[in-house]
């Protein structure tokens, strides 16, 4: 029975490894087309269309709520030791730090990751990625670094916006519900955010949006099978990518602040 | 021209290619004819470096593409054009954007030059008024022909096709036999064609190679090949169900 699952846990890190290995080369491959002409521009900004402004409703609700829900918590157990004065901080902190890279992170991935997956897959599968090839065009430059660039771009872009969204949303529970001053509500936000909260919340998300990319460009890249296989790839691609998120979420944490 | 030498190829367990020779001249139009599975797409990938042989070369002008780098295959490939088995559009480009990718990104001809030759293109292959529409606004045999009008348009030295005919009509195909036959005549194309329709063979061969077994068992003229003595080849040509080729999963009483 244990040994069973240590089996599996056995199989699913040495899953992880061999995807980790892959990504890595896959990465080192585009990256080398970063620099290369011609210089996609339109590419690029369809892409930031794509993976950035479209998201932005689905981040604003997550956001919004989030940062309702999150002032709403604290300021109801805060209040049992006298500190509900404090939710205009903790909801700053935690969406800066935390929340707004990680959640924005997660949906980005949800949304347009999965669609990454799906739509180079489908090219894989369909032989559009050779015909790219035949035309003398290299696909990782064509269809990988605009991704890549879309995602670590948009996505501390959306973290922007997600935090303002967010605090303001704390905002809102605390003095339209709870009916705190606001001027106590925002004077504790400013009072304990520094600018390295907001900026290195920024920094996991530029993270977070190259790794997700990347990650989905990967599992699509390599596709196989048909349109079974594009359903698996894209699975795949959106479980990996979150994985990573959460667990680079840590690390990245623990080193920079 | 193209220089095919012992290539070898598996996928897992399954030999597709076993050592196939094969040379095409410059100017020469050769048609690869073989049983489906055989292993015509396969060899066709290699001569453009899109699979990599398990052993063996190809050479185009005297390079071994699969022994070239990146930087080196890209450029050897801008001499090529391609028509895919199954046309290989990009969905997300409207049919004139297909057309033209090559002109736009290789060339850098302005996007209303390149409707316009794009426009050209697709007239020469039977379509009128399908510049603006989506690849999945088309019918299997107008991808086809879209695919063709992409892989000509940029005026290629080399045109590899796959199956240029099957799906189209029996009066569209003769004319788009007409064309290929038309583009070596005029443009003096290198080009490597799959076919399993012997009628468009015989049009538009100079050559024509048989792939059995992941070998080339026979090469020759198209009178060569109508009066072969190779049972197999003839097995093929008269495409009779009875012979030495059997056929998986079926067998005669
Ligand atoms: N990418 C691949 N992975 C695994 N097997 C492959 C791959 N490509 C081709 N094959 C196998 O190689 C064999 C030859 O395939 P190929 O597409 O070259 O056949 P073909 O001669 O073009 O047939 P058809 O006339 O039906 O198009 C087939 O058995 C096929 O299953
Ligand atoms: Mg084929």
């Amino acid at each position: 029975m244990i040994k069973k699952y240590i089996e599996r846990l056995g199989r699913l890190v040495s899953f992880f490894i061999l995807e980790a290995g892959g990504i890595v080369l896959f990465t080192a491959r585009t990256l080398r087309q970063l620099f290369t002409i011609p210089f996609d521009a339109k590419l690029i900004i369809l892409q930031m269309l794509s993976i950035g402004v479209r998201s932005f409703p689905v981040v604003f609700i997550t956001s919004i709520f989030t940062g309702m829900v999150f002032a709403l918590q604290t300021y109801t157990g805060f209040k049992r030791f006298g500190a509900e004065s404090m939710v205009g901080s903790v909801v700053a902190l935690s969406m800066t730090r935390e929340l707004g890279p990680v959640l924005t992170g997660l949906i980005v991935t949800g949304r347009a990751g999965a669609a990454i997956a799906a739509e180079i897959g489908t090219m894989r599968v369909t032989e559009q990625i050779d015909a790219l090839e035949t035309l003398a065009t290299n696909p990782l430059k064509y269809l990988v670094i605009p991704r890549f660039l879309a995602g670590l771009f948009m996505l501390p872009a959306l973290t922007v916006l997600s935090d303002i969204i967010g605090i303001n949303g704390g905002f809102i529970v605390t003095a339209g519900i709870y009916k705190m001053s606001s001027s106590l509500y925002w004077r504790k936000v400013w009072d304990y955010l520094e600018l390295g909260d907001f900026y290195n919340g920024l920094i996991k998300a530029a993270f977070f949006g190259a790794s997700m990319a990347l990650i989905c460009c990967y599992k699509g890249f390599y596709t196989q099978g048909g349109a079974e296989g594009v359903g698996k790839a894209t699975t795949q691609a959106v479980v990996l990518a979150s994985m990573t998120i959460l667990v680079s979420d840590y690390f990245l944490s623990a080193w920079l602040f | 021209m193209i220089e095919i030498k012992e290539l070898y190829k598996s996928f897992g367990q399954k030999k597709v290619l076993q050592g196939v020779d094969l040379s095409i001249q410059k100017g020469e139009s050769m048609v690869i004819i073989g049983g489906s599975g055989s292993g015509k797409s396969v060899l066709i990938k290699h001569i453009i470096g899109l699979l990599r042989p398990d052993k063996g070369s190809v050479f185009i002008e005297g390079l071994d593409v699969t022994k070239l780098n990146e930087k080196d295959l890209y450029k050897v490939r801008k001499k090529f054009g391609m028509l895919f088995q199954g046309a290989a559009l990009f969905d997300s480009l409207r049919v004139w954007e297909n057309v033209s990718f090559f002109l736009i990104r290789h060339r850098g001809i302005s996007e209303k030059k390149a409707k316009e030759i794009a426009i050209e293109k697709l007239r020469l292959v039977g379509l009128v008024g399908v510049e603006d529409l989506m690849p999945a606004e088309l019918s299997g045999g107008m991808r086809k022909r879209v695919g063709l009008a992409r892989a000509i348009a940029h005026d290629p030295e080399i045109l590899l096709y796959d199956e240029p005919t099957t799906g189209l009509d029996p009066i569209m195909a003769d004319a788009i036999n007409d064309l290929i036959v038309d583009l070596k005549k005029k443009l003096n194309v290198t080009s490597v064609a799959i076919t399993h329709d012997m009628h468009s063979a015989y049009k538009i061969a100079d050559r024509i190679a048989m792939l059995y077994e992941g070998q080339i068992i026979e090469t020759g003229t198209p009178d060569e090949i109508k009066n072969t003595s190779n049972p197999v080849v003839r097995q093929f040509i008269t495409g009779s169900a009875k012979g030495p080729i059997k056929i998986e999963g079926v067998t005669d009483e």
